[in-house]
């Protein structure tokens, strides 16, 4: 019981953390990429922009 | 009463002229699709009431046999009624929205809240005075219990976000949603399926699972109609005009694809046979229980939040006429919130048989959710930036902006109360009620009061609402309604921790159960006023709704946010 406590944990505690800051950098990455500036903007607008 | 009348005069009254020519082509596979499908589930149903001994199923079958006939007869008679032209997507250039379904969902939407709210008036007062149980089965406050909760948040809430995505994601996408059928399909299937639900609590039929009620048959019928409903919301993304997909349609979506993964997967039942409302889990034990957890917990984080943090990102700049704060925050908050909302089910298992090590995960996930539910907080307060005296004359926005002021509240008390210290004060006690309606009648009630005040005026073309000085009166009336409803319950909930938990000198518990209880009464008779108040609330607002679509003044046929959908007043 506890080894699988113990194996989990520390899967958790390594990759899961890894697996969660990579993913959280990517998206953090993605919206503030300077590139994307124009069109998160532009997006912004599409409420009013119906006809 | 809308119901039956609604869905042939939404798309026969565009084409009434070229209703005299009927050309009568063949009947769409759409069309015709749904016809065979529905004379067979009226076969079925037939055959299931006739043979079955349970009164409950013969009722229900007879239900569905009636409803999937009538259906049938309907999509026969809007198909002579148009002659079987297919309804143009465009109109002078203009989308041709598909209104109707979502004007359907507006005024269920008002119907079913009006009536879980005072269901839920009623058993507040049976907690005060037992003796409104009328000693009844039909009315006992474990059959209402399901019937309030299940009003408020799937046939009110449920229908807001039908109606309101369906509404969202045409207008951001520029684009009429595909289908003639399929759209009704969804909203009128799910009211169904709400139907089938309330009257089986009713006659004593339910899974006891919380929040997931309903029988084997009605789960089915919904997994059936949220599918046909992915395929609606998918469909229309896929015809979009506008190449970006904007952020409320992505929390949307987020909700559609998580709730049907957790319906099925918690829903995954047994019925002792095919005549029988009785249905078996195949999970057993602590896997059940991690089970309707990871559903419980995911229907509070993808229904009561996602899809109306959706409402948020839409009506809330719409209203104030300024852009979101920021839409690259929106883009972190949503990403964040779904991938870790989805682990914060074990929490609700803390000194259980469950292993601790689960629910400590379930406690951490929940600790770091602080950060996504604050960011889009803000991101949605923040929007109001440099328009804050738009609150002092706008009531609406008032109200959508203190329901996100109560989801940052309760978002800030849920972690908290995860932790197994606190949990161990605040689990199975009132706390836990006064926290759930911080969250349901805060936050995901004002934010669906805001998005109907603004939706009825836009849906019927009218200049504005009825009466803004009556939407004042529901936001003071409810808000006062609310304070007093949270406060009882913290009070009392804390207070009955404390006295579960009081020892003597000798090490024997202080209190007796009932001693508990009684000193509760007071509490129970300040909630029921709070509820009373938040009820009064609702029924002004309906008053006012009513008014808008019957006496409100037009909009001028040129400036018509609706465009071209306009029916005769």
């Amino acid at each position: 019981m506890n080894e699988t406590y113990n194996a989990f944990a520390g899967f958790a505690q390594t990759w899961g953390l890894l697996y969660f800051m990579i993913l959280f950098g990517i998206v953090l990455a993605y919206a503030l990429w300077p590139k994307n500036r124009k069109k998160f903007d532009d997006a912004a607008q599409i409420p009013f922009r119906e006809d | 009463m809308v119901v039956p009348s609604l869905a042939p005069c939404m798309d026969s009254k565009n084409w009434g002229a070229e209703m005299a020519q009927k050309k009568t082509g063949l009947v769409s596979l759409e069309e015709g699709g749904f016809a065979i499908f529905l004379v067979l589930l009226a076969f079925a149903c037939i055959i299931i009431a006739g043979k079955t001994f349970d009164q409950v199923m013969a009722f229900h079958a007879g239900l569905g046999a009636l409803l999937a006939a009538v259906s049938v007869f309907l999509i026969f008679k809007n198909y002579f009624d148009d002659g079987g032209e297919p309804i143009p997507a465009e109109i002078d250039g203009k989308p041709n929205y598909n209104m109707g379904p979502v004007k359907f969902g507006t005024i269920a939407a008002m119907f079913w809240g009006l009536a879980g709210f005072t269901v839920g008036l009623v058993i507040a007062l049976q907690l005060a005075w037992p003796a409104l149980n009328f000693d009844l089965p039909w009315t006992n406050f474990g059959r209402l219990r399901p019937l309030h909760t299940s009003a408020v948040i799937f046939a009110f809430g449920g229908n807001v976000l039908l109606a309101t995505s369906m509404y969202v994601v045409q207008r951001t996408c520029r684009v009429r949603m595909p289908g003639k059928i399929l759209p009704w399909f969804v909203i009128l299937g799910y009211n169904v399926f709400i139907l089938i639900a309330g009257t089986g609590y009713l006659l004593g039929v339910t899974q006891s699972k919380e929040y997931a009620e309903p029988e084997w048959y009605a789960d089915l019928w919904l997994t059936i109609v949220w599918v046909m409903y992915l395929f609606l919301f998918l469909g229309t993304l896929w015809k979009r005009k506008e190449p970006h997909i904007y952020v409320a349609n992505w929390f949307y979506l987020a909700f559609i694809v998580t709730i049907a993964m957790l319906h099925i997967t918690n829903n995954l039942t047994i019925p002792v046979s095919i005549y029988s409302t009785k249905s078996y889990i195949v999970w057993s034990g602590v896997q059940d229980a991690m089970v309707q957890w990871w559903y419980g917990h995911n229907a509070v984080g993808f229904f009561l939040t996602a899809g109306f943090l959706a409402i948020m990102y839409y009506f809330i700049p719409k209203q104030a006429d300024r852009p979101v704060y920021s839409y690259r925050l929106s883009i972190v908050h949503f990403w964040a919130l779904i991938f870790i909302y989805i682990w914060a089910g074990p929490h609700h298992l803390h000194y259980t048989a469950l292993p601790q090590w689960a629910s400590t995960l379930g406690a951490t996930f929940s600790i770091i959710l602080w950060m996504p539910s604050w960011g889009g907080m803000i991101n949605g307060l923040m929007t109001l930036s440099g328009a804050w005296d738009k609150l002092r004359t706008d009531p609406v926005l008032r109200m959508m902006v203190v329901s996100v002021a109560f989801y940052g509240m309760s978002t800030f008390e849920g972690p908290l109360m995860s932790l197994r210290s606190v949990n161990s004060l605040s689990h199975y006690t009132d706390w836990t009620i006064g926290h759930v309606h911080s969250g349901a009648l805060g936050w995901v009630g004002y934010i669906s009061f805001g998005a109907i005040y603004c939706l009825v005026p836009w849906l019927w073309n009218k200049r504005g609402l009825y009466s803004l000085k009556l939407v004042n009166w529901h936001f003071w009336l409810s808000t006062l309604g609310i304070v007093l409803y949270i406060t009882a319950m913290w009070v009392s909930g804390i207070m009955q921790g404390l006295m579960w938990r009081a020892y003597d000198s000798l090490g024997f518990l202080e209190y007796s159960f009932v001693e508990t209880v009684e000193a509760m009464h007071p509490f129970y008779i300040i909630r029921a006023l709070g509820g009373a108040l938040f009820v009064v609330g609702a029924v002004i607002m309906a008053y006012n709704l009513w008014m808008t679509v019957r006496h409100g003044e037009a909009e001028e046929a040129d400036t018509t946010p609706v465009g071209s959908l306009a029916p005769a007043e």
